[in-house]
């Protein structure tokens, strides 16, 4: 019983969304609304239980991580105390006069992910993307991804102008580019129609056993 | 203080991620192990911020009846009662609790149906909007035309030719055009990393002193 | 106003109608036609099922939302039910707070549907934020990233996970995701760490990645419904994927008509206009 109870619940508010098709009104804003606060209250509780009870909060108040016992007052107490208080200096923005204290820790995460990203953007977006086009000239697969590459990115090469040699390889990357786009745009379409063929199944399957 | 100390604190952390991988030291990496949690937690303390805008946009609107305070309401009861069933039901995440099923059968229906919507507006703006005016947007069509036939299997009923046709699409030019933009926007990134870690870029401290 | 311009002025919520008319139709008139498998598919197919059974583990990042739950749930199932099938273990884990339910219900119904035992066969390490900093981490060691599973149980008393502390215990991760998780994976544990990846994502995502799987810094690829459904044709278990894919042929054909419609009115419409400037001249 409590099962059709809530799959009813569910295929109510999926039909509220779908009332947005025929035009804005009051049972897609009651959805719209209330999955704003649903999520964000899911959210919560999963960041909390899933990272900040375990991760920061059990080593300063419960003084263990996992297995491991951590001594109050030991260096590794005050280690594990350290991300807990920057994660509060980001609140300082709530109060104007001091708000600029949590730049500090934003610097740390700003600075951190920065870091973090520079050598292994560069191995797998940038080099070795370039070493996979370094093709032997033995075959029109191996001309088409070499023109293709040199096309497109002269294409975005903005520091001079789309002229003579310059202007016919743009030129010749901007045909690429549309057909990759093409591409995108029919794997677009599949994606959105396959969300509806979900949603869809819920319906007919699950809510009405119909099928 | 204000401004020079949170860029040095950007300038050391940014430095110190980008060299360790090239440092095998036992306490460069025992401080690495370190950093990388607090990261974690300061993108975990950050979400906590967003919620608490959240409310506090909500609780403005109430404040100073606007109109539509009435979903405000909606909003964070809503909020209230899944904080409620996260922090004081004892089984507060196990799949089958109140506070499970508030997710399976509320946020995930109407989340799913929201972005299948766009199914429709896709149909729509195929018919509206997608033209054979010039060269480019032909080529543009006619490739999202054979991908859209020959990754489903339709397509095979049709000709064997347009699977094959999609293949090629996929693995010649959509390659080469995909790689071209994948090498563009990873220079890009590091650029920005970069004007970052060296205090080029500041957008991320804000306005103020 | 000619008979062109009046049809391209056409109401959108006929269209919404008939797209609505369409994807429902199939579901009860079903064709079956049958789904031919792809290259990349194949790949991860192969890579899954080279894994040795009972022993280190397959981990599963389950990285994806509510939004994208038709295109990627189907996967999870098809993979999980592949891996059990072989005795494989799997770790599942998740780097979106969404995927935490979702990772559990998936999870829980292919392990209730074959009889896998929790702890022993499959376990739930949870959610964590941070993306790059999560994924480097268990480079490093799981254990400093996840002291504990999902339920609080220490990693140390999970019999699976006995000798598995970071990706060289790991023979192959799969993540399943809508959003850059997918390319996250890539860059922070293939690169520094030649883990092998594979990857099932949106079919909007699909064809970005492509890169990614020419170079082989991913061993297989699923994109989208169709993925899906290619996967479960390989494993003999038609389901979700599958069952979508007449409606899929049935939308794609009629945009494919509202396209070439749109076109014949727009160049009609167009035609009819030069005439008409032409006549008044």
């Amino acid at each position: 019983m409590g099962t059709i109870i809530w799959t009813t619940i569910g295929a109510i508010l999926t039909l509220s969304v779908y009332s947005f098709l025929y035009k804005d009104n009051p049972f897609y804003k009651f959805a719209e609304h209330l999955v704003v606060g649903i999520s964000a209250g899911y959210y919560l509780v999963i960041y909390y239980f899933n990272f900040i009870q375990p991760n920061v909060v059990a080593p300063v108040f419960q003084l263990r991580f996992g297995d491991e016992v951590i001594e109050l007052g030991s260096s590794m107490w005050w280690l594990a105390l350290i991300p807990g208080l920057l994660g509060l200096l980001l609140y300082t923005r709530f109060f104007p006069k001091i708000g600029w204290i949590g730049r500090w820790s934003l610097g740390i995460y700003v600075g951190g992910y920065a870091g973090l990203g520079l050598s292994p953007i560069m191995q797998a977006r940038v080099l070795n993307q370039i070493g996979a086009n370094a093709l032997p000239l033995t075959s029109i697969t191996n001309v088409f991804l070499i023109v293709g590459l040199i096309g497109t990115l002269t294409y975005f090469f903005f520091s001079m102008k789309h002229k003579g040699v310059l202007g016919a390889l743009a030129r010749v990357g901007i045909v690429f580019l549309m057909v990759g786009f093409g591409a995108s745009f029919g794997y677009t379409v599949m994606s959105r129609v396959s969300l509806l063929i979900g949603r869809v199944g819920f319906l007919l399957q699950d809510w009405l056993h119909l099928i | 203080m204000r401004r020079q100390f949170p860029l040095a604190l950007c300038f050391i952390a940014g430095l110190f991620m980008a060299v360790q991988y090239f440092i095998p030291h036992p306490t460069v990496q025992d401080m690495y192990e370190r950093l990388l949690i607090w990261l974690q937690t300061l993108l975990a303390f950050a979400f906590l911020l967003g919620t608490v805008s959240l409310v506090r946009l909500h609780y403005h609107k109430i404040r100073h009846r606007a109109d539509d305070r009435g979903y405000s309401w909606v909003t964070l009861l809503a909020l209230c009662l899944m904080i409620g069933l996260g922090f004081f039901h004892s089984a507060h995440h196990a799949q089958g609790s109140p506070f499970d099923k508030m997710f399976q059968n509320v946020q995930v229906p109407i989340e799913a149906t929201m972005f299948s919507l766009l199914a429709f507006y896709v149909a729509s703006a195929a018919f509206r909007a997608f033209r054979a005016r010039t060269l480019e947007s032909t080529l543009l069509l006619v490739a999202a035309c054979i991908v859209m036939l020959g990754r489903v299997p339709i397509g095979d009923m049709i000709h064997s030719s347009i699977p094959a046709a999609t293949r090629w699409i996929l693995e010649v030019p959509n390659l080469a055009a995909k790689r071209g933009i994948m090498i563009g926007v990873g220079l890009g990134m590091m650029a920005t990393s970069l004007k970052i870690i060296l205090g080029i870029e500041r957008a991320w401290m804000g306005g103020g002193d | 106003m000619n008979i062109f311009e009046r049809f391209m002025q056409i109401d959108r919520r006929w269209i919404f109608l008939a797209i609505g008319i369409v994807v429902i139709i199939p579901f009860f008139f079903p064709l079956g036609l049958p789904v031919t498998v792809t290259e990349p598919v194949q790949n991860l197919y192969d890579a899954l099922d080279e894994i040795p059974p009972n022993g280190q583990p397959l981990l599963l990042a389950i990285d994806y939302a509510p939004a994208t739950l038709p295109e990627l749930e189907p996967m999870s199932l098809a993979l999980l039910r592949h891996a059990f099938s072989n005795d494989i273990n799997v770790a599942v884990l998740t780097l979106h707070p969404a995927g935490y339910g979702l990772a559990e219900r998936a999870m829980n119904q292919v392990a209730e549907e074959m009889g896998q035992v929790y702890g022993e066969d499959y376990c739930f390490l949870g959610f964590r934020p941070g993306l790059s900093a999560v994924i480097l981490g268990l480079g490093v060691n799981i254990r400093n990233v996840y002291p504990e599973d999902a339920y609080g149980t220490s990693l140390n008393d999970i019999p699976m996970l006995d000798g598995i502390r970071n990706y060289d215990d790991i023979p192959l991760l799969i993540t399943l995701a809508g959003w850059s998780a997918a390319e996250a994976w890539v860059l922070y544990a293939h690169q520094p760490y030649g883990q092998d990846v594979g990857a099932g994502v949106t079919a909007v995502m699909a064809t970005d990645l492509y890169p990614f799987l020419d170079t082989g810094q991913l061993v297989g690829l699923l994109g989208g419904m169709r993925g899906a459904a290619e996967y479960e044709g390989l494993i003999n278990h038609p389901d979700a994927g599958v069952r979508g894919m007449d409606s899929q042929s049935a939308v794609h054909i009629l945009i494919i008509i509202l396209i070439v419609l749109g076109n014949i009115a727009y160049f009609g419409a167009r035609r009819k206009k030069r005439e008409m400037e032409r006549d008044a001249a």
